[in-house]
Formats: C-alpha cells, structure tokens, sequence
C-alpha cells in the first residue's frame, strides 16, 4: 500500500513539475543508458532533484537515487514520505559529530545494489550571484571507492527562478536539464575536483543572465 | 456546405498534398532539410487539427484555445526576460491573476473592460507589485519586461477570441470566418515569404535582424499573400478590393512583428523562443506574425465594418 501510494506519488510529482517548468532534458554528451551513473548538478532550489529526476526516462528514473541531507528529509512525516519512499533518497548525515554511516560507504552501497545516484557538490543551496559554489570532496572519494560508475556532470537551468528562496508560489518558467560527457578519473583530488567543476559549468547556457 | 467546411476542407487537401510531397522527396533525396519539413509539416496537421476543433466547437473552446496560447507564449517570454528573484510576485500575478482574467472577460464578452485591462490596469500593477521589494537595480528593464510579456502574449493573443463578439449587420452568426481569415493570411504569409525566398532569395532584408528573411520573399510572399486574400472575401463581410487590402494589412504587420519579435530574441541570445512545437521552435516562433497582425484588424474591422467608430 505505502508502494503503491509512493509509486502514485512520484508520477504525481512528476507531471507536476513538467506542467509547471516542461521540463526537457537535453542530452548533450551522454544517452540514456542502463549502467550505473553518478549524476553531478548545480544546486539552486530544493526541486532540483526533482527536476533532474523527472528528465531522466522513467525505465531509468526507478533506479536513479539523489543523495540527500538527512537532517532535512527526515524533520516530518511527510517529507520522510516523500524522501525516502516516493524518490528513494540515500539519506546522509551532514554533521560529522553525529553521524555513525560514513556517506561514501552510504552512497558506494546503493550503487552496489545496482542504483545510479544524483549528487550536489556544492554541498548546500547555491543562494549567492556567483553560478557555481567549489564542490566537496564526496564525489572525489565515491569515484575512488567505485572507478567503474560513469561520473555524468548535469546543468540545471532557471528552476531557481520558479520558486525563490522564501516564495509559495511556482511560476511557470521553461527549465532545461543539460547533461555532459562523462568525466574522466584522475588520481589528483584537486585536479579531479576542478574538472569537475569546470564540466559542470561549461554546461550553462550563456542566456538568461539574472 | 458552409464556407468554414470548405476552408477546413481545403486545408485539409493542402495538408495532404504537402505530406504526399515531402514524402517523396525524403525517398528522393532525403537530407536533413527535408527531414525538417516533415516535422513542420506534422506539427501544422496538430495546430489544424486543434483549430478544427475549437472552430466547430464553439466560443468556449476557442477562448480555452488562446488562453493556453497564451500561458504558453508567456512562459517562453518571461523565461528569457530580465527578472529577478525580486520579480516573482509580479510575475506570478502576470500569470495568475492577469492572465485568467483577461480570458474570463474575453468569453464574458465585457468589451469596454478586457479592452483596457491589461493596458491600464496591469500596466499600473505590476511596477507597483515590484517597486514594494525595494530592488532598484534595473527597474525599468524589469517591469518593462513583465509588461510586454502581458502585452504580447496575453492582451495581442487575447484579439483573436474576441472577433467572436463583433456585431456586423449582415454577417450574424459567421464571425468565426474573420478569426479563419485571419489566421489563414498571416500563416501563408509566413510560409510563401519562406518559400519565395528560398526559391528566389538573393538580397537580405535585415541581414541583422533576421538572416532567412529576403527582399524577393517580402514581396513574392506578401503580394501572394494579399492576392490570396483577396480571392477569399467570400468568407468575409468585405468586397474583394476590401478583402485584399486587409489581407496586405495582416501580411505587412505581421511581417514587421516577426522583425520586432526577432530582435527581443537577438538581444537576449536565443535563436527560438521554446522547442513545444517540432521543427517551429516555441508558441511565439508561430504567434509572432499572429500578435501584430490581430488588434490591427480586429479594430480596422471594428472601425469601418461595426456602424458606431
């Protein structure tokens, strides 16, 4: 029942999201494909993942986790609903303190049990004007745990200006998922971090200034 | 059979002879030109089909028609527009609150307030729904640009619908052949100018504005276009002198709103305004000729064809 109820859920989600933004990904330098990925993205909005998640077919969408603050998801009910039974987050903790899963581990098991994961290195909501925060060292540390996992760098543009910081209301604004050539591995975790970051990047459209 | 059967007939024969032949020349030749048309020529048999439907169904079907229109030409507009996150709730009341309302008194029929509610009120609106955020920095160009939206994608939009409400003595019942005629010019306007021009297209237009459109195609496709036009007053309340005329009104003004609607995409970086409609590009690639063309003949009809100017 909880499935079933979860399963309506994300359809729901979905079609909501391409009412409002009509979605559409672009798939610049890598198809869908059945093998396990590591999706990259900037990090504006609390739909984001969302966004990339409806972008995906949805053959590939079922097995395709975003990896989320725990802290967050987990505060009620129904965000734990939606968190963790309709999009099937890898609930991570943030503090260090606390935490008794180390999020490498998390994220390097779920991929295991066969899903592809969707990531934000910046760590936290980009709420400056600058476009792309320095990324964490997490995606650097999965790729070495796991060198098999294509790492895809993904741009999500505009969903920032559907709904503000603070705002209630969507408006309807044309969102597009743009998603690059996989990135290479390098040993260097500085090196690796910055092509990674710049890949990312090189995806925004040069349009639609703030 | 009456005259929108004929039309839509004919369409339909047009249609078809069109798919026959791009057909063929993809078994030809085929090239990624020709595979550009096929699409083209799809989606014109989805905006005939729709049209169909809101023709035969009736007022409320056509004004539901343009209000989609609307919601998505505004969509296209705003997402390349200057706002900021200041802006949000002018654009949210642009699309919720204008918008619906504008259509609402469209199908109420209530002339003397959906003919001045965008112009008057929303113009007044929406700079002082932004002003209260206090965010100065490029005012102007934001609310301007919020405007505009309203402007063209609601209030020009809006034009088509509302012919349904003109009283003309002697044509009762038939005014949604003046929304047929009107559409029937513009587009073929647009698609002969096209095909003249790529048939006998030497000198560019406005080489900065917009780089398919040519001298030959102007004139080829905007006279074709008024002699077309001219040929179908009989769908219309007008002689064929009036009929002709009207049409190179449509044809020139919607030509200059396809230069207009390029340049705001030029200045903003983008080549089409969407990819909802394949092989066109977005709502406004279609709508752009359709925006200018409408009011200009809705109120030249209203002024000389009504009896009260």
């Amino acid at each position: 029942m909880r499935r079933l109820l979860a399963h309506i859920m994300a359809g729901a989600i979905v079609i909501f999201a391409r009412t409002i933004t009509a979605v559409r990904g672009v798939w610049k330098g890598v198809a869908p494909a059945p093998v396990r990925r590591v999706y990259f993205a900037n990090h504006t909005s609390n739909g984001d993942f969302i966004l990339l998640w409806a972008a995906i077919p949805p053959q590939y969408r079922r097995h395709t986790r975003p990896v989320a603050a725990a802290d967050y998801w987990l505060k009620n009910k129904w965000r734990a609903f939606i968190g963790r039974d309709v999009v099937r987050g890898v609930l991570i903790d943030r503090n260090p303190e606390t935490r008794t899963l180390d999020p490498v581990t998390q994220m390097a098991e779920a991929t295991d049990a066969g899903a592809s994961l969707i990531i934000f290195p910046e760590g936290l909501r980009n709420m400056t004007d600058a476009p792309l925060l320095p990324f964490k060292t997490g995606l650097y540390h999965l790729a070495t745990a796991r060198p098999e996992l294509e790492l895809v760098p993904v741009w999500i543009e505009n969903l920032n200006r559907v709904m503000p910081k603070g705002e209630i209301i969507p408006v309807p604004i044309l969102c597009t998922v743009t998603f690059g050539a996989p990135l290479e591995y390098d040993a260097d975790k500085e090196r690796f971090l910055q092509a990674a970051y710049d890949a990312v990047l090189a995806l925004k459209p040069d349009t639609g200034d703030q | 059979m009456t005259e929108l059967q004929i039309l839509f007939t004919g369409l339909l024969v047009l249609l078809l002879a069109a798919t026959i032949v791009a057909q063929v020349m993809d078994e030809r030749h085929p090239s990624p030109a020709v595979d550009n048309l096929v699409v083209r020529i799809n989606a014109w048999w989805v905006m005939v089909l729709a049209l169909a439907l809101a023709f035969f169904m009736g007022r409320t079907a056509m004004v539901l028609l343009f209000t989609v229109a609307s919601f998505n030409a505004m969509r296209e507009f705003v997402t390349i527009a200057a706002t900021r996150r200041e802006d949000h709730l002018a654009v949210a009341a642009a699309f919720f609150l204008v918008l619906p309302l504008q259509y609402v008194m469209v199908w109420m029929d209530w002339y003397g307030m959906f003919s001045i509610f965008i112009p008057v009120y929303a113009f007044l609106l929406m700079p002082i729904v932004a002003v209260l955020k206090g965010e100065t920095e490029n005012f102007l160009v934001r609310v301007a640009s919020v405007q505009w939206a309203l402007m063209i994608a609601v209030y020009c939009v809006s034009y088509v619908p509302v012919f349904l409400s003109l009283d003309i003595p002697g044509f009762e019942g038939k005014n949604r052949l003046l929304i047929a005629f009107l559409i029937l010019i513009v587009q073929l306007s647009d698609v002969l100018q096209y095909v003249w021009g790529k048939a006998f297209g030497r000198h560019k237009i406005a080489p900065r504005l917009s780089a398919g459109k040519t001298v030959e195609g102007f004139f080829g496709g905007i006279l074709s276009a008024t002699l077309i036009g001219a040929a179908m007053f009989w769908i219309t309340p007008f002689t064929p002198w009036q009929a002709g005329l009207m049409a190179l009104g449509i044809s020139l003004m919607g030509f200059l709103g396809g230069l207009v609607m390029s340049a705001i995409k030029r200045d903003r970086g983008v080549k089409d305004w969407g990819d909802t409609i394949a092989g066109h590009g977005g709502f406004l690639d279609r709508l752009d000729s359709l925006v200018f063309a409408a009011p200009l003949f809705f109120h030249l009809t209203r002024f000389f064809w009504m009896g009260h100017p």
